[in-house]
């Protein structure tokens, strides 16, 4: 117990000593002679042991890597009385400096002891050591390796790697490694002092600022300036993209928002019905997805990758038809009453959520997601997943699949018309209840693709359209009704300002705000961003 | 004025409607209190408690009505006032448990020592005195909905977007209260009471006294309604309702209107919230959600919209009817309540009280058909 209590204080005195004094002060000695690093070695301190593992690193000792490892590996040994130093391998017991297996090993052999200072001296030294590892991601690992610990001792290995280094990615991590320990060498000119700050500048992350604000307080005021500046405009430089991340996150979620409120576009906005089932659509997609997998999954499990592509058209028909017969069966009845029909379609919203409780149960259910749909990938500094990609290019081909199916064919023209002007469509022999319900249809239907995709990224449960009603209503109010860009713009502003917001006021207080914000903006122009003109207005 | 009122101004409908609602305030505490249990006339406390939370909906019932079925304000949003009246009368009940929480903290109540709060927050200063609590009570709902309907109404924010907006506001209070930083308790709200004006929530005595002060709401609620919509202002309130633009040609400043009886409405929701909480013992954010509010609109629709005693008949009935499937086939009451959208708006669109008041009518067809235009989207 005391000797425990002994060592401890050793040890921590120790290791006060080593962070008063300047890293690697032995690493000034340089010769291909290991013999005194060797003999540190058996001291049994961990200072010593520090100054042994610099001393090796840059002493360009073939045997120093392999010695290094092996107290990484806890394998090197000594023997106080002998001198011996040696490596306990599954083979026997070598002799560190040469390598020879040892005839007789001395009795009293034990490890080397390692502490945390030890380990990041060791860190270091591997780093310095691995630079000329020919696998170029080692090669890679080594110079970050150095670029955190500035280990002097390697600038002489790194200076020499640089020029003859093929890859570009792994010499501009040797150059910032090489520029890190120029900044902080005091014996450096000023000028190389101050264009190694440029380098790191070009580096332009976190870790760059670090070392660039890290700099001793005895550092000439020249060289201090230049890093403080770099310094700004790596900060400037991260902010801007943290922005872009944020407005990519916003175009993202944005889209969900998109996808959610585009069939409530033709239903509400188009058609000026109130339908508060429209979340229970995009549920019925969602499910309709989690069924074709299990189909899938049971009969071609082959076909997984494309259970999204098979449900999109299937997602389509379910949620469409579903739609249809609810114009057909109750809101025919209630035009020209909106607050009725908002009653009834409720009712209607509570129904499908209790069939769908009642058949799939009411936990979440799992839906899978295609391999393609799996993983990120990263843009300077920003994540993105592939599956948000995905949900943004598909919310977009919706939206222009949508616009195209208005303006360009026969079924969009009727549908116009009807909404236009209902009594002179008919009078032309449009069969205006047959268009109301495709129109009706059709909303319900692109709802439901939105829960194949949104079935991605959300849980699957009988409440999942419960918690878009609200979002999609606001995106359509917002953006003005009877307009599909105007859909598209509120979407895409919501989101972009919600992401915005996030930050500093949290995801919770920021919904709060956008609701309030929308609350607000509708004062103001009650009719939406984009409003109808004219005659439709009053109707 | 008041007798004038009295004498003309309550009809045949409002007068049965108080004379039962009176007798059942009397009633039931009695058969709660006064007869031994065992007899068939003994009314279970459990019972009380249950029939005092249908008269705070009916209260809320009342209140929408008001604005719904006279002046055509669709709010999905009066939950939110129900709501912010029972976390006012909330807040006076947690600081009456004093050193009785189970951290015994002498002034702030369980959750905030839970979550490390160092001092009371200001606004929640003041609500151990019932007198300041209970202005709060109106006071609170009231001004969220004289500034909300004031922008709204000015605006010209109408029909089904102001339907809309009502809902995001209880929407936005929902989550909202869901923050613990709120100082509200959070996710669980506020509960564990003890006391109210030094009597025990829990006893019989303080339950039946409950049940009769929220019978008595109704009845002051009934009666405030009636006279609103038989004065004067209740008719231009009706004229809004039905031609909200002509209204506005003819000189009324109709913003003025709705906010006023929107502004009254709240304050009733608040009281019904008020009275609501400590018979139920607990008050959370689940309170503010939509679909509480849109449930609070097919009780009106049920019993008639544009009929205050409607709201009654439909709240307590619907409620009943809710009890009763979820003890009997749990899984089926979203059906039915679902069903009950669909059905009502479809085949009952003046609800029950509407209908009934038709029927008479037509039976009786030497007398002219009821005066009062059917309400208008």
């Amino acid at each position: 117990m005391n000797a425990t209590v002994h060592r401890l204080a050793r040890s921590a005195l120790l290791i006060l000593a080593l962070l008063a004094a300047p890293p690697f002060l032995g690493s000034a000695a340089h010769a291909q002679d290991i013999s005194g690093a060797l003999a540190k070695l058996t001291a049994d301190s961990y200072a010593d042991t520090g100054e042994a593992i610099a001393a090796l690193a840059t002493s360009g000792h073939p045997r120093a890597a392999v010695i290094v490892e092996s107290i990484r590996d806890g394998q090197l040994e000594f023997d106080e009385p002998s001198k011996t130093v040696a490596i306990r391998t599954a083979a026997g017991v070598l002799d560190a400096a040469t390598g020879a297996a040892l005839a007789t090993p001395p009795a009293g052999l034990s490890p080397v002891r390692v502490n945390n200072r030890v380990r990041s001296a060791l860190a270091a030294a591997m780093g310095a050591l691995t630079l000329m590892s020919p696998d170029p991601a080692k090669r890679r690992e080594a110079a970050e390796a150095v670029f955190k610990s500035r280990d002097q001792g390697a600038l002489a290995t790194l200076e020499a790697a640089i020029p003859k280094e093929a890859d570009a990615g792994v010499r501009s991590a040797f150059s910032a490694a090489r520029a890190a320990i120029v900044l902080y060498k005091t014996d450096a000119t000023e000028d190389a002092r101050v264009a190694a700050g440029e380098v790191l500048r070009a580096r332009g992350d976190q870790d760059a600022v670090a070392t660039l604000r890290g700099l001793p307080a005895d550092t000439p005021k020249r060289v201090k300036d230049a890093a403080e500046i770099a310094a700004k405009s790596i900060e400037t430089s991260l902010a801007l993209w943290a922005s872009v991340q944020n407005a990519v996150y916003g175009v993202s979620l944005g889209s969900v928002l998109l996808l959610a409120a585009i069939g409530l576009a033709i239903t509400f906005g188009v058609m000026g019905i109130i339908n508060m089932a429209h979340g229970e659509m995009v549920m019925l997609g969602a499910y309709t997805t989690f069924v074709v997998q299990e189909v899938i999954r049971a009969h071609a499990p082959g076909l997984f990758d494309w259970s999204l592509a098979i449900a999109i058209p299937l997602a389509f028909l379910v949620s469409g038809a579903v739609g249809v017969v609810l114009e057909r069966g109750i809101i025919r009845f209630l035009y020209g009453r909106p607050l009725e029909t908002l009653l009834a379609t409720w009712g209607v919203s509570l129904i499908l959520q209790q069939s769908v409780r009642s058949i799939f149960g009411a936990n979440n259910r799992e839906v899978g997601a295609p391999s393609w749909m799996s993983g990120s990938f990263e843009v300077g500094a920003l994540t993105m997943t592939w599956g948000r990609l995905w949900i943004v290019v598909f919310a977009l081909a919706v939206f222009v699949g949508l616009i195209l199916i208005l303006k360009k064919t026969p079924a969009g023209l009727q549908m116009r018309a009807v909404t236009q002007n209902r009594s002179m469509a008919s009078a032309m022999g449009i069969r205006t209840p047959f268009v109301d319900a495709l129109t009706f249809g059709l909303g319900c239907g692109i709802a439901g693709i939105a829960g194949v995709a949104l079935s991605q990224i959300d849980n699957v449960s009988p409440n999942l359209g419960q918690s878009y009603i609200i979002d999609s209503f606001m995106v359509v109010v917002f953006g003005g009704v009877g307009n599909l860009w105007g859909t598209l713009v509120g979407a895409l502003t919501l989101g972009v300002v919600n992401k915005f917001l996030e930050p500093f006021a949290g995801a919770v207080l920021g919904k709060i705000l956008v609701l309030v914000l929308i609350i607000l903006f509708i004062q103001k122009r009650p009719r939406g961003l984009f409003a109808l003109k004219g005659r439709a207005v009053e109707s | 004025m008041i007798r004038h009122f009295l004498e003309n101004g309550l009809d045949a409908r409002v007068r049965i409607a108080l004379a039962v609602i009176l007798a059942v305030a009397i009633l039931v505490p009695a058969a709660n209190l006064l007869v031994p249990e065992g007899s068939p006339f003994h009314v279970p406390t459990y019972l009380v408690t249950l029939f005092g939370k249908y008269a705070t909906y009916a209260v809320l019932a009342l209140a929408l009505d008001l604005v719904w079925g006279y002046c055509g304000i669709l709010s999905l949003g009066h939950g939110a006032f129900f709501a912010l009246g029972g976390y006012a009368m909330g807040m006076y009940l947690m600081r009456q448990i004093g050193t009785r929480g189970v951290y015994g903290h002498p002034i702030l109540p369980d959750f905030m020592v839970f979550l490390n709060w160092k001092e009371l927050p200001w606004y929640w200063y003041g609500f151990d005195h019932f007198a300041f609590a209970m202005l709060m009570v109106v006071l609170v709902p009231g001004l969220v909905a004289f500034v909300f309907g004031w922008f709204a109404f000015r605006s010209r924010v109408t029909g089904v977007y102001l339907s809309i907006i009502t809902q995001a506001l209880t929407y936005a209070l929902l989550l909202a209260f869901f923050r613990n930083d709120m100082g509200f308790g959070g996710n669980n709200g506020l509960t564990d009471f003890k006391d109210i004006v030094g009597f025990n929530v829990q006893a019989r005595g303080t339950r039946a006294a409950l049940f009769f002060l929220s019978c008595l709401l109704v009845a002051g609620g009934l009666l405030l309604s009636a006279a609103i919509v038989n004065s004067k202002l209740g008719k231009v309130l009706v004229a809004i309702r039905d031609a909200e633009s002509r209204t506005r040609f003819i000189g009324y400043r109709v913003a003025t209107y709705k906010a006023f009886v929107f502004t009254v409405s709240a304050m009733l929701a608040g009281l019904a919230g008020a009275l609501y909480v400590p018979q139920v013992g607990i008050i959370n954010p689940s309170e503010f959600s939509p679909a509480n509010s849109i449930e609070a609109v097919i009780w009106v629709a049920v019993g008639g919209r544009g009929t205050l005693v409607g709201a009654v008949v439909g709240a307590v009935t619907v409620n009943w009817g809710k009890t009763w499937f979820t003890g009997v086939l749990p899984s089926f009451w979203l059906f039915a309540l679902g069903g009950l959208f669909v059905l009502v708006t479809l085949f009952l669109p003046k609800g029950i009280v509407g209908t009934w008041s038709e029927w008479r009518a037509k039976r009786k067809t030497a007398t002219p058909a009821d005066a009062s235009p059917a309400p208008a989207e």
